[in-house]
């Protein structure tokens, strides 16, 4: 994996964008392939949601015939630049006025679609009934609200990690996102309308509106309208965020001059909602009252979830509705009101999409044929606006960015992604090192380095389409949306949940396939493969001249040195640039000498020394020397000692990292000149398989199901993580079941600093699980 | 309540009388400076006679002296027990004092005290023995914002004098402790509220046999036509459900006398109705905005089930008649603009009632009780929210759960002080 490198020529401006209003047809992308349209239609927003299909590039790899000779002095393999045909979920939120103008919209840019239903939900889906089959001439079918509700915050639960968030006003970090759970069941949903309903969600198909309350929003936007002069709901919550309640309740103290202490009743607690406003001859402040009423209808609905968990037993409360949505007034009431009234005990949970939720239900409803739940869905963070918050203070974006318009658009994954079955508790595995929102130095950082690297993606990016003379112009639209995108982050880190490292390469990866870069890296994969292939029959006849203890050290110093090799870290791109194999050696040198940062090498040693692993797992990381001088070497050891191995490499695409595509082909070469390798295949002893992952890290929590599968049926024993994104940024503190092994390069100052090292430090952590007995023990 | 308000002629004897026949000089006659050491010097005096006292009398060892007063005093409203001894002796009536008396025959004599300050006589228990003597229970309120009239009058009749312990209970017993203390030399014996509650509850209950029965239920609570009032004998009344709405709401899960614990509260009680009402409708009473509710239609301002679904939301099995959001209808301008205060005033207790009904019966489920006693100010004159208790507590529990009502409302904190004061626990 690249890190991002200071260019000197990088001059950000930090300007910010002015009020744009994004004209329709950068809302409804991908319309002309709409193939079905949910709609739910809420008091004042509207939330549609279609499916359509997206043709982008990728690339692909083609092995050249080398059973013809001449062949070989050529390109190790071919690159292609395919169209590709994914499945995509748009879903577009905007107020009811923009209705008409988004139906006419529609109805021009419609070309494909077979549907003639349009699923409807909420409660102004009746009102807009008759407006839409007109204009669209599509049936409206309309969909029970709760239903929808349900089956779209089981999407998101399910599909969309870090969706769930804890709200703590006070805290360094305003949202603190909730790891995804492997079951997401049993659950409580409290939706607070203008009612509030509150549901038991069982499973996917079994829920139980158990209760509700008839105080809610629009208990707070009648009675706010009614005591104030305000009559808007966003205004409403403003002057409630401005005003002192002290004024207008009657609270302990009031009553016992201080606390009632036998009860443990604190003095400020509220006795009696409105309990001073009970005299004619007083005025009250129009802050005051709103604030009064925010508080009495947030503990009232806090108070009865309460009672409703605690009667179902029920620790997951989830909460939603417009009363909600974002708004860090309502979500700070109720959380303090959660907390009082269960100690601590339950917490108050929010969902990033929660405004979505009821078009994805009632989408889900209209797609049950397309069996969307089979398939794993994953936000895409190029298409997605983000999770805004509703308070101006906190967002100055808001008026910069248009506030009429939010989108969060799903590509459908061709894979199912599961756990590893090797992770010790998957309920609390969190990929991520380091948390970007908690963590604010560290987000300064980083967010800086990649909006500095920037122009060096985007020069690669043009470099890797010669032929294509508007990839200049599609890279300079790449670099405004990325600079956006880090811009947004900047101000919002919450904006897509958890902050990480890995989000922001990922983000960058889906921001570079938006316009059509779909693998800026190909080429120099190909030229760095093409290179160290030649040097591997070198390299291994060196590493079997010496001794067996020689080598099992040189085969990690190996993996080590191949892992300096990286395109991205400008530390080492000047060597790599001239000769390879004089690279090699010369990164071997540059490595850090034992004992290393982290250094567990003498326990691995002692370990190798016993009976072999059954299988090994290796994460690999990047293409050229690191896979071909440092992995294959490595794994040919292994295979050499009796254990199997599986080789995951991404499905797709990142950075500079090999992908499946590239590693079968590699494979095979390596085969044709190395017999332990060429047995392994034959004897199916040596495995490839695709991790399901297009990203430069890596997370244990989704990984191809075919993975799964097979870690399962070799009662894998090993995994070896390789490299800075998978084995620093994302798993470093990753607990699994088995033995595990986690090697890397710090090729990032900042970083090696903070670990206490420095650059070209070595992480080498070898790990086995508590309880197991270690097998070296048995060696001895 | 302006306890000095002149309302009878007596009353204007009482205060030209009390320096007088007060065994002080006129130089001691407290003033807010010298009351402090003028109470001391009383009090020493005092010890001396009612040492004397009980030496003639053995029973009277176990008994305190008159008056026995209980007061609890709340966030709205101060309630006050009174027992007025029937059976004084001759001879008792020769050594009483002469402000002893004259407390006596002013709250006896009146049925209301300066502008707030009333006596529930409906309430009053007749004939009733309490520690070995006879005589009349009464009941009398004002509003807790009228404390500093009721100190002032307490300070003139030299109640200090008579040296009888003042139990007082509510959060005002400890709010207010050093002003009883400053303003009218009293030292206030302070008791936990939900203990006297409790106590008093108990009590009354056991003591009403004549007249009225203190537990009441409604009969056929779901039908308005054939609604009514019956009879309940809280004989075996454990585990019991206690509701007490007051300015909040305080419930408590009883298991005996005295165990029993305080499950939840919320702060929407009888303050928030009245405190909404006055802004709402500018009304200034409980008795102003119960009157205006009883005029008005809340569905007006509510949000139903069949303003939004039509019809019932069969799927949740939500009846049409259902509220669906409390004010829901308020959002809209016209519908703002078409309500009348009457309309504003109903739909306060509506929501206030049945959401004080929705956590009592998730309460009662949590808890695993099916009785529940609800008392408490607010539902004094307030059939309206009696009803709509009884209503929701039948119909959402599918008749599971009893809603049950006691005459003396919102005395129990005072009946449990004065019981304090004759039986100290």
């Amino acid at each position: 994996m690249a890190e991002c490198v200071r260019l000197d020529s990088s001059t950000s401006t930090h300007t910010m964008d002015k009020s744009i209003t994004l004209p329709p047809d950068e809302i409804f992308r991908n319309l002309e392939n709409a193939k079905r349209f949910a709609i739910d239609i809420g008091g004042s927003l509207t939330k549609l949601a279609y499916y359509s299909t997206v043709q982008h590039k990728v690339a692909k790899v083609r092995s050249f015939d080398h059973s013809a000779k001449e062949a070989s002095s050529d390109k190790l393999y071919e690159i292609s630049v395919q169209e590709e045909v994914t499945a995509r979920l748009h879903f577009i939120k905007f107020e009811n006025a923009y209705i008409e103008t988004c139906l006419d919209f529609i109805r021009d840019h419609l070309v494909n679609t077979e549907t003639k239903v349009i699923k409807a939900t909420g409660g102004g889906a009746h009102k807009f009934k008759e407006l839409i089959e007109r204009k669209l001439g599509l049936k409206v079918d309309k969909e029970d609200e709760m239903t929808c509700l349900i089956k779209g915050c089981n999407f998101v639960l399910r599909n969309i990690p870090h969706e769930a968030f804890v709200y703590a006003k006070h805290a360094d970090s305003e949202f603190r996102f909730q790891t995804t759970q492997p079951d997401i069941f049993p659950y409580l949903l409290v939706n607070i309308g203008s009612g509030v309903s509150i549901v038991k969600v069982e499973s996917e198909d079994k829920f139980e509106r158990i209760g509700g309350s008839s105080i809610g929003g629009g208990t707070f936007w009648g009675l706010g309208a009614l005591l104030t002069k305000t009559k808007r709901f966003d205004e409403l919550l403003q002057l409630a965020s401005k005003g002192q309640h002290t004024s207008v309740d009657m609270l302990v103290k009031d009553i016992y001059g201080g606390s009632y202490g036998s009860l443990g009743l604190t003095g400020d607690l509220i006795a009696s909602s409105f309990g001073k406003s009970a005299t004619a001859n007083k005025e009250f402040s129009q802050e005051d009252m709103a604030k009064s009423l925010l508080h009495m209808i947030s503990n009232d609905i806090g108070q009865l979830a309460c009672l409703y968990a605690k009667l179902h037993n029920l620790s997951r409360v989830y909460f939603g509705g417009f009363f909600i949505r974002g708004h860090p007034v309502t979500m700070h009431t109720i959380t303090y009101s959660i907390n009082f009234f269960t100690k601590g005990e339950v917490q108050a949970l929010f969902l990033r999409h929660e405004g979505y939720l009821g078009a994805i239900g009632a989408f889900l409803k209209g797609a049950e044929e397309d069996n969307p739940n089979q398939y794993s869905w994953g936000e895409n963070y190029a298409g997605s606006s983000g999770l805004m918050s509703v308070s101006p203070e906190m967002n100055p974006m808001q008026r910069a960015r248009s506030g009429t318009f939010d989108m969060l658009e799903m590509d459908r994954l061709e894979r199912k992604l599961v756990n590893l079955p090797l992770l010790q508790d998957p309920s609390s595995y969190i990929p991520d090192t380091v948390d970007l929102i908690e963590d604010a130095l560290a987000r300064e950082y980083w967010l800086y380095c990649f909006e500095d690297a920037l122009d060096g993606v985007v020069k690669r990016a043009v470099a890797s389409q010669p032929d294509m003379p508007e990839a200049a112009e599609r890279a300079e639209k790449f670099r405004q949306k990325y600079r956006h995108k880090l811009q947004t982050l900047r101000q919002q880190p919450f904006a897509y949940g958890s902050l990480t490292v890995r989000s922001l390469l990922d983000t960058r990866e889906h921001c570079l396939n938006e316009f059509n870069f779909p693998d800026p890296y190909s080429k120099i994969k190909q030229k760095e493969n093409d290179m160290a292939l030649k040097y591997y029959q070198k390299a291994v006849k060196s590493l079997d001249e010496l001794s067996w203890e020689e080598r099992q050290f040189a085969l990690v110093r190996g993996v080590l040195a191949g892992n300096v090799f990286d395109w991205g870290a400008k530390a080492v791109s000047d060597v790599l640039e001239s000769d390879p194999e004089f690279g090699f050696a010369q990164a071997k040198q540059q490595l850090e000498e034992r004992p290393w940062l982290i250094d567990s090498f003498d326990r691995w040693f002692e370990r190798l020394k016993g009976p072999p692993h059954r299988c090994a797992l290796f994460f690999v990381d990047n293409s050229g020397v690191d896979i071909i001088l440092g992995v294959m070497p490595f794994v040919r050891e292994l295979l050499s000692r009796g254990t199997e191995v599986v080789l995951a490499s991404n499905s797709g695409p990142a950075l500079n990292d090999v992908t499946n595509g590239e590693l079968q082909i590699l494979t095979e070469r390596i085969a044709a000149m190395d017999p332990v390798i060429q047995a392994g295949l034959s004897e199916d002893r040596l495995t490839l398989v695709q991790s399901g992952s297009s990203s430069p890290c890596l997370d244990l929590s989704r990984l191809d199901k075919v993975l799964a599968n097979v870690v399962r049926e070799r009662k894998t024993d090993l995994v070896i993580i390789e490299g800075m994104g998978r084995a620093i940024h994302t798993n470093y503190y990753a607990m699994l079941s088995c033995e595990s092994l986690k090697m890397a390069v710090i090729k990032n100052s900042w970083l090696a600093d903070r670990l206490g090292g420095k650059l070209f430090s070595v992480v080498f952590k070898y790990e086995v699980p508590d309880g197991q007995p270690s097998q070296d023990s048995a060696a001895s | 309540m302006a306890f000095n308000g002149h309302q009878r002629d007596d009353e204007g004897i009482d205060e030209d009388e009390t320096p007088t026949k007060q065994p002080r000089s006129d130089k001691e006659k407290p003033s807010d400076e010298a009351s402090a050491s003028a109470g001391r010097a009383a009090s020493d005096r005092r010890t001396s006679n009612s040492t004397a006292r009980l030496r003639s009398d053995s029973v009277k060892k176990t008994r305190p002296p008159f008056p026995w007063f209980g007061m609890d005093i709340g966030g709205t409203l101060v309630k006050l027990v009174y027992f007025e001894p029937k059976d004084i002796t001759a001879e008792e009536e020769q050594e009483e004092v002469e402000n002893l008396k004259s407390i006596r025959r002013y709250l006896t004599s009146n049925i209301a005290y300066g502008k707030t300050g009333i006596r529930d006589v409906h309430l009053e228990l007749p004939d009733l023995t309490l520690c070995g003597r006879t005589g009349n229970l009464h009941f009398i309120r004002f509003p807790t914002h009228d404390l500093p009239v009721f100190l002032q009058m307490v300070r003139n009749k030299h109640f200090s004098s008579l040296h009888t312990a003042l139990c007082a209970t509510g959060g005002g017993a400890y709010k207010f402790e050093s002003d009883f203390r400053k303003m009218a030399d009293l030292q206030l014996h302070k008791l936990d509220e939900l203990d006297c509650l409790i106590r008093g509850v108990l009590y009354i209950d056991s003591v009403v046999s004549s007249g009225p029965s203190e537990c009441y239920y409604f009969e056929n609570p779901t039908d308005p036509d054939l609604c009514a009032q019956k009879p309940y004998t809280l004989e075996n009344p454990y585990p019991l459900l206690l509701v007490n709405i007051g300015s909040g709401v305080s419930i408590l899960a009883v298991y005996s006398e005295n165990n029993y614990k305080r499950v939840t509260g919320t702060s929407l009680g009888g303050g928030t109705f009245l405190g909404l009402c006055c802004l709402l409708t500018g009304c200034s009473t409980f008795e102003e905005a119960l009157e205006m509710a009883s005029q008005g239609e809340s569905t007006r301002v509510d949000k139903l089930v069949r303003d939004i679904y039509g019809g019932d939301y069969e799927r949740f099995g939500l009846p049409g008649w259902a509220v669906a959001s409390s004010f829901g209808n308020m959002m809209s301008r016209e519908k703002r603009e078409s309500v009348s205060k009457e309309d504003l005033a109903r739909a306060t207790l509506v929501t206030i009632t049945n959401n004080i009904g929705s956590i009592t019966r998730m309460c009662a489920l949590n808890e695993n009780i099916e009785r529940v006693v609800f008392v408490g100010n607010f539902l004094r004159v307030n059939t309206l929210s009696m009803k709509l208790l009884a209503y929701a507590m039948d119909y959402w529990s599918k008749g599971q759960l009893k809603a049950l009502f006691l005459q003396h409302e919102g005395y129990f904190g005072a009946v449990g002080a004065l019981l304090e004061l004759l039986h100290p626990s």
